[in-house]
């Protein structure tokens, strides 16, 4: 029941093409789309976080006590703390465009289920219909704009492709709309990250096409339903810069742009506009800096050298913070530099990995959901480098594994690694993929060796107990691998991004000969 | 094989995922059967009574459950308790239940298998995709639970085997496959008919050989099957559980056959009669109770017996026997097996609406072999799954068995435009061509269906899609207008009785299709 295949193969008839393109485009991806909805549908079967886990319970209470602060109370209390908004419980920390959707989504439940967003006494409310209601309300919101935007992007990337395009075209759409990681955190784990990526990639795919104000617009939102999606902006400000500069009129461009991020804005701010202090006191929601550097195991930086620096002991706060700040900006920078002095669409795209794993990397207070975001772009770069994204993919996985076996997902997890990997290798697609060469020699040798110790680790992870004496021992050597891999990955797309120039010089030189 | 794997891969892919998804009460039977056969000797597999879910399968099934419960029994005890073990639900019981299914299916995974090997790639793509992910066979194995997968996949051996000529050995697979489910018998007049006059020719002497040595496979199967029990004297007592002909001649839901509307017009009658004055007494039985007592469920119309189903099941299949007899030809045979299903499914005693899927894996094979097949499949197989959906009746499952269809009917859509090209007039030249080449690169079965290739294309007609969206029309008032408009608590009978009817109406074109391309050819 899925699908792929090439009007190519008709053409071939040797067999290899994809066969779900043997039809015509729209029916392909429709396919593609139904089936990854099926997907999604089956994985919310299963339990979310925090299920049955009084009295904090999880991401899913949240996300429902949202629902329930944001339909009984007005619009400007909704930061305040208060008799009925306990900002301790569960306090809304999020930007105003996730307030509005948990508005929306409230009212939806309201009609159908009152008792699940009623005030008060649906703390902790869980019931199978309550359930059943905030999965479609994901589901719903992920086929909205999350899909939407996939189609959008691969309709204006391939645009221009002559060879193979519609082969690549399906396959790259699977893989966007199958990407593991996502469905198991917001259909399993339960979040609503399609909507921020989703509005994301929409502004990527708004670039590639150039609209830029279209982008712009996009990425505000993006940015207003969870500042996380802030990792990915050095990347639009330089690539956008970079092409105000080469404009006829850098100055008005300039202006232009930043009227319509600013009033995308203040649209979405309306509410809390009337004066500075109810701005802040949102604003200091959306920024727990009193919370610590790193919280659990996330493979980044910080947390993975805490083994043997004790930053937390060592290092108050505030100086905590101005290290994270100017390491995070040391590791943006280069791709920046890059972009502001040749932006393209290409370098674009690496420009949105490297600054967004910079953040994971070096940030202040990353969770381990925030992989999402660096895997992005990885997914959107998957035709010209399968490895690298599939690599990412896989130890972006391994690295929320701890959080998704608390959450009972192995099943799904397991499977849905299963199914990326032969939705990969669909037949037909893999021998025309560019960019496709198989390491060798001693690189493979390593990679091997990574790959069976992380299968290793996830049966250990699973079966035995960890020493008394190290009771998170199995998740610090998850941690430390996947660490590895990113920091690997981050300095060879640094390069990569780098050499962009050099090479697309080069094929130039190579059609003229 | 690569590719083969692929499909296959992707179809385990999501029964795994099925796995904590709603189970039936079919699920506690199977484990009971499991309980059965493990804690208690042979003799007393058919007599016991410790639940009310007792075994009524052919033994061939029980020797099935006995080796699952081996393995069964070193996962997880309890799961074979005949005590302790009524109605566990541990995970242990699910994923050992669940994924027995998806094992056994790879019975069903070599049938197509074997069937596709002689094909040409874009065909084989097609009856994979047709078979492998069915999405009828997930909802009924893998989301309500039973063994169909694996029990069809015998049903394919056997028939890729007759395709083949080697009639011996399909015979034999089709005994075997009659010790696992007797429902489907159906088509062993079929059988019969099709071995004795394709197998058993030749001379006198050779053809009393042939026929010989094929009562010697079957003989043998079965008293491999029945031998135990014969020998311990329960020989009644299975044979009792395997007919019980106590039951009605609908099932709680009427599956969309021939009876509903007999059921109808009787219904009708009565009420026209009881207006123009005649008194019509208001039966007392019920059509699913069974013959319980000697009133008869219906009102004006004679009743009917499990004898009387049975001589109208074989009136429907006379057509199709005489032409085995006359004309045995292994092309035919599939479909020949095909349509006893149908009829059987139509006309039979009690048919589960599950029993659609007997014939809707057989007709995939059918359904490359023309743009005719492929229209008529691509009707049926929609309303078929369709006529699944009460199946799975939560909420949660909803959106599942929709999707699945969805999808089912896009990959159908589109797989088939390709291989039969799109429209009449302008499009002839194209798949001709496109089906010439193809002969020269591939030695398949390639000049038949060119030849057909070269009328029309594949394109939904204007009646099979009003059909459709009448479907569609249904399911709108049964899920979402009628509970708006009525509540819950008026004709809460009509959605349920509306779709057997309208199902009713594909089914019986499909049956009248499928005897007129029989009589024909």
């Amino acid at each position: 029941m899925e699908t792929k295949k090439s009007k190519k193969s008709t053409k071939d008839s040797n067999g290899d093409g994809c066969w779900l393109l043997s039809g015509s485009m729209p029916l392909a991806f429709g396919c593609i789309a139904v089936f990854a909805l099926l997907v999604r549908v089956i994985v919310s079967l299963n339990s979310y976080s925090g299920a049955g886990d009084a009295p904090k319970y999880g991401d899913y209470e949240a996300q429902r006590h949202w629902m329930e602060i944001t339909l009984n109370t007005p619009a400007k209390k909704w930061y305040q703390n208060s008799t009925v908004n306990d900002l301790t419980y569960w306090g809304l920390d999020y930007p105003p465009l996730t307030a509005y959707q948990s508005y929306a989504h409230a009212l939806f439940l309201h009609y159908f289920h009152p008792d699940s967003v009623a005030l008060f006494t649906s703390r902790g409310h869980e019931s199978p219909k309550g359930k059943l209601l905030m999965r479609w309300t994901v589901l719903s919101s992920d086929v909205l704009i999350f899909f939407a935007a996939a189609i959008y992007f691969v309709i204006v990337y391939y645009a221009n492709r002559g060879k193979n395009k519609q082969q690549h075209m399906t396959w790259h759409l699977a893989l966007i709309l199958l990407g593991p990681c996502l469905i198991l955190i917001d259909h399993g784990h339960f979040q609503y990250n399609c909507i921020s990526l989703g509005l994301t990639i929409g502004a990527v795919a708004a670039i590639l096409s150039k609209n830029e104000l279209v982008a712009c617009v996009l990425f505000s939102l993006a940015l207003n339903h969870k500042q996380m999606s802030a990792y990915f902006a050095p990347a639009f400000f330089s690539h956008l810069f970079g092409k105000c500069l080469r404009h006829r009129n850098p100055l008005l461009r300039v202006l232009q742009l930043g009227l319509a991020v600013v009033g995308t804005f203040i649209l979405i701010w309306w509410p809390y506009l009337y004066s500075v202090d109810t701005v802040k006191e949102v604003l200091s929601r959306l920024a727990p800096f009193e919370r610590g550097i790193y919280e659990d195991y996330v493979a980044n930086f910080w947390c993975t050298t805490s083994v043997l620096i004790k930053w937390k002991r060592l290092f108050p706060t505030p100086s905590l913070r101005l290290f994270s700040l100017s390491a995070t900006l040391l590791g943006v920078l280069p791709s920046m530099v890059q972009q502001i002095k040749a932006p393209s669409d290409l370098g674009f795209l690496y420009a949105l990995l490297n600054s967004s794993l910079s953040f994971y990397l070096f940030s202040f207070q990353v969770h381990e959901k925030s992989i999402l975001l660096p895997l992005l772009p990885a997914t959107l770069l998957a035709l010209e480098e399968p490895l690298l994204f599939r690599w990412l993919t896989y130890f972006a996985l391994l690295s929320m594994f701890p959080l998704l076996c608390r959450d009972r997902l192995i099943l799904p997890y397991v499977v849905l690694l299963i199914l990326f990997v032969l939705i990969y290798y669909i037949p037909g697609i893999r021998s025309t993929k560019k960019g496709e060469s198989s390491p060798t020699g001693l690189k493979k040798l390593v990679m091997i060796l990574v790959l069976l110790c992380s299968f290793f680790l996830h049966i250990v992870y699973v079966t035995l107990r960890p020493p008394q004496k190290y009771p998170f021992l199995f998740e610090a050597v998850i941690m430390l691998l996947s660490c590895s891999q990113f920091v690997t990955i981050a300095v060879y797309s640094n390069l990569k991004q780098w050499m962009l120039e050099s090479s697309i010089w080069m094929e130039k030189e190579k059609k003229v000969q | 094989m690569e590719e083969f794997a692929w499909f296959a891969g992707i179809a385990t892919c999501v029964k795994l995922l099925l796995i904590p998804s709603y189970r039936s009460t079919d699920f506690e039977v199977h484990r009971n059967w499991l309980a059965i056969t493990s804690s208690l000797p042979l003799s007393n597999w058919y007599s016991d009574e410790t639940s009310p879910w007792t075994l009524d399968y052919p033994p061939l099934f029980s020797y099935f459950e006995k080796l699952l419960s081996i393995f069964a029994h070193l996962v997880d005890p309890k799961i074979v308790d005949l005590q302790k073990g009524l109605n566990y639900e541990s995970d242990s019981v699910i994923y050992f239940q669940r994924i027995s299914v998806i094992v056994s299916d790879l019975c069903l995974f070599y049938g197509v298998y074997r069937l596709s090997k002689t094909l040409e790639i874009k065909k084989r793509r097609i009856l994979w995709i047709l078979i492998i992910w069915s999405p009828s066979l997930i909802i009924v194995d893998h989301i309500h639970f039973q063994y169909n997968g694996f029990l069809l996949g015998i049903l394919l051996i056997s028939l890729s085997f007759l395709e083949e000529g080697k009639d011996l050995i399909g015979g034999f697979f089709f005994a075997v496959l009659l010790c696992f489910k007797h429902l489907f018998a159906v088509a062993a007049p079929v059988y019969f008919v099709y071995l004795l006059r394709h197998y058993c020719k030749g001379g006198f002497a050779k053809s009393i050989g042939r026929f010989v040595m094929m009562g010697i496979a079957v003989g043998m199967v079965f008293a491999i099957a029945f031998g135990p029990f014969l020998y311990t004297g329960q020989i009644q007592q299975v044979l009792h559980r395997m007919f019980p002909f106590g039951r009605g001649l609908c099932h709680a839901y009427w599956a969309p056959n021939f009876w509903v509307f007999y059921i109808i017009l009787d219904k009708g009658l009565a009420f026209l009669l009881a207006k123009f004055g005649f008194n019509i007494q208001t039966p007392a039985a019920s059509f699913t109770g069974g013959l319980v007592g000697d009133s008869s469920p219906f009102a004006v119309l004679p009743r009917v017996t499990p004898l009387a189903t049975m001589l109208l099941v074989l009136l429907a299949l006379s057509p199709c026997l005489f032409k085995a007899w006359r004309d045995p030809r292994p092309r035919m045979i599939t479909r020949w097996v095909a349509y006893a299903y149908t009829c059987g499914f139509l006309f039979g005693w009690h048919v589960h609406e599950k029993a659609s899927l007997h014939f809707m894996i057989p007709l995939a094979i059918v359904a490359i072999q023309s743009v005719e097949d492929a229209k008529h499949y691509f009707l049926l197989s929609i309303v078929s799954c369709y006529s699944l959906f009460p199946l799975l009746f939560e909420a949660k499952e909803y959106p599942i068995r929709v999707l699945l269809l969805l999808l089912h009917s896009l990959l159908l859509l589109s797989v088939f435009t390709s291989q039969f090209g799109k429209s009449s007039s302008k499009a002839v030249g194209e798949p001709l061509h496109r089906g010439k080449s193809d002969g020269k690169t591939l030695k398949g079965r390639k000049p038949s269906s060119h030849e057909m290739n070269s009328g029309t294309g594949f394109v939904v007609g204007w009646v099979s899609m009003i059909y459709l969206l009448g479907l569609l029309a249904i399911e709108v008032w049964g899920q979402f207008l009628q509970p708006y408009l009525l509540g819950s608590e008026r004709l809460p009978f009509l959605p349920l009785m509306l779709m057997s009817i309208y199902c009713g109406i594909g089914m019986v074109y499909s049956w009248l299709w499928q005897l007129k391309w029989i009589i024909k050819c």
